[in-house]
């Protein structure tokens, strides 16, 4: 399979690693929203709680009725959720076998690694189709966006 | 009129690109059941290998979360609208 590929503007790849270092030392979620396109464009973000309090240090989660939120909230930009972003406090930007257990198919998956509250690499990733690991996804950053 | 089953959008790619589908069935699980029948690839993205509904997979009656009602047995008439709302989780470790 080909390795897909997403473009984001630097202002939206700035605040996903914003809020990163925002709720640092716990992980930050929320969902990409954009158009599938080839490439697959991410046009907007629609932040989340990480609903985990139990261990938000290494943990994320959003309810079902978030997910149908971030889908109304693109709907309205007539955009779609093609994605979720989350940070990894104090660890690399690569998926964990946990987020893996996780994941949905066709989704890209942002992480951003944060050390000691600032933000580093950032990576995307798309679970195989059949699950059995995820394959990185090259993130095109877009310097004069006008997004 | 049987019952419609709305598609996630991660999970239309194995669906043939349908965001429904409908079929007649008395119960949750016989219409997600004849939903996997149908389109064989969505089986391991909603089931465990065990045969158990992934945890991060909801299913809702119209707009009932089915744990609060009768699981996969909640009892579904011609008409209804069974939606699969994914949970989105991840971390670390």
């Amino acid at each position: 399979m080909a390795e897909a590929n997403l473009t984001i503007s630097k202002e939206l790849a700035e605040k996903i690693r914003a809020h990163g270092a925002e709720t640092y030392p716990h992980e930050c979620c929320g969902a990409l929203l954009g158009k599938d396109s080839d490439p697959r464009e991410i046009l907007g973000l629609f932040p989340l709680v990480n609903r985990r309090d139990d261990s938000p240090r290494n943990r994320f989660s959003v309810t079902s009725q978030d997910v149908l939120d971030a889908d109304k909230a693109a709907r309205q930009q007539g955009l779609d959720v093609v994605g979720w972003y989350h940070s990894h406090p104090d660890h690399p930007a690569r998926p964990s076998q946990y987020d893996r257990d996780h994941a949905w198919p066709w989704y890209s998956y942002i992480i951003v690694s944060v050390a000691e509250g600032k933000p580093q690499d950032m990576t995307s990733w798309r679970l195989n189709d059949d699950r059995e690991a995820f394959s990185p996804e090259g993130i095109d950053i877009q310097q004069n966006a006008t997004v | 009129m049987p019952v419609k089953v709305i598609i996630p959008t991660p999970l239309r790619v194995f669906a043939a690109k349908h965001d429904s589908a409908e079929f007649p069935a008395e119960s949750v699980g016989e219409a997600l059941s004849k939903l996997t029948t149908e389109f064989g690839e969505l089986r391991k993205h909603l089931y465990t290998e065990d045969g158990k509904l992934r945890s991060f997979v909801n299913v809702y009656v119209n707009d009932e979360d089915i744990r609060y009602l009768g699981k996969e047995e909640t009892p579904v008439k011609d008409g209804d609208v069974v939606s699969i709302v994914p949970s989105i989780a991840g971390g670390l470790s």
